[in-house]
């Protein structure tokens, strides 16, 4: 069993690696291609929305608590950084929205 | 020298924060999970991918297979290989410190990397090798702090890891309000929520993330003449 976490551990590290050295890697001594220019201006904004959507895949929205949690905190992040702009304020505030929330109005049963 | 270790120390006080507080989720989280400080340790100092790690706990966890372990980093990971590409260019004349910079451009790191401005008079290779060391030791810090007196921690910590969702929320926020168009986002969260309802949760990320690239292809001519 440790063996098995030992080489999950490696090859997470590895492929990981792998992804940040790919583009040093593929297009380190020449010019980029356009299209390429194009995607890494366009994507990163499409992959953190689905990052999003990855993080709230597990909520069932047919039963209680309906998710209720999840998107009330989501939504208290994303207002507070809306107005505040100070990242660290809205982890935490959001962060603790949820903490309280999964103890009060929403238990996880 | 020192105004360079200076500078980074001062720039990357919100990502100390940022980081000290995930880490220690993570490092509560994998010691919960039977993999002690050390664990939590190694993790950092050769992963050091925030949301993978948390991942990468349940993938310990289910004893997953190696297979679908690396088909699942890669595919978490896969939008490294986009923010490498903004920095083909700015590393090539880094030498020596080129390895680092490219295996600790993490979300984080990246936007500093972006946003920062330097000012005159200092080494900017140094400034930039400086702030991702130091951004990598808070994440070590955090993680192994977390590991270790997680258990002396006397209160319920159930929901941290909520921590790593609000990143991802703020991010997306920032993005949002930087963009001139807001197609690509809506482009992925509308890939995302079709591809999850399509396939369910298990594996739905890198359809939905090569749909987006299909589609934003597809849409380069009008979002080219829009920026």
């Amino acid at each position: 069993m440790s063996t098995h976490a030992v080489l999950i551990v490696a090859t997470v590290a590895l492929v990981t690696w792998l992804t940040r050295a790919l583009p040093f890697a593929v297009f380190g001594r020449r010019r980029l291609p356009r299209i390429v220019v194009y995607l890494g201006r366009v994507l990163p904004p499409a992959i953190m929305a689905a990052l999003v959507v990855y993080c709230l895949k597990g909520l069932d929205l047919t039963k209680f608590p309906f998710g209720l949690a999840e998107i009330a905190s989501v939504a208290l992040v994303a207002l507070v950084h809306l107005w505040k702009k100070n990242a660290l304020l809205s982890i935490f505030l959001g962060t603790a929205c949820y903490m309280i929330l999964i103890r009060t109005a929403f238990p996880v049963l | 020298m020192r105004k360079e270790l200076r500078f980074a120390l001062k720039t990357t006080i919100p990502v100390a924060c940022g980081y000290i507080f995930l880490g220690t989720a993570f490092g509560i989280l994998i010691s919960n999970a039977g993999y002690g400080p050390v664990w939590a340790l190694l993790s950092s100092v050769f992963v050091y991918a925030g949301s993978m790690q948390f991942v990468m706990v349940a993938l310990l966890s289910s004893a997953a297979p190696l297979a679908a372990v690396a088909v699942t980093t890669f595919l978490v990971n896969a939008r490294h290989i986009f923010y490498g590409l903004g920095f083909v260019e700015r590393f090539r004349g880094m030498g020596a410190k080129l390895p680092y910079m490219v295996l600790s451009l993490t979300d984080e790191t990246y936007s500093v990397l972006c946003s920062v401005s330097y000012p005159a008079g200092l080494s900017e290779d140094r400034c930039a090798f400086f702030i991702s060391l130091f951004d990598q030791f808070y994440w070590i810090l955090g993680s192994v702090l977390g590991a270790a007196a997680g258990q002396l921690i006397p209160f319920d910590m159930a929901g941290v890891d909520f921590a790593m969702t609000a990143l991802f929320v703020v991010i997306f926020v920032d993005q949002w309000r930087q963009y001139p168009s807001h197609i690509p986002a809506v482009t992925g969260a509308g890939c995302a929520i079709a591809s999850l309802l399509i396939f369910g949760p298990a594996n739905f990320l890198p359809v939905a993330l090569a749909a987006a690239v299909g589609i934003l292809i597809a849409l380069r001519g009008k979002l080219e003449e829009g920026a």
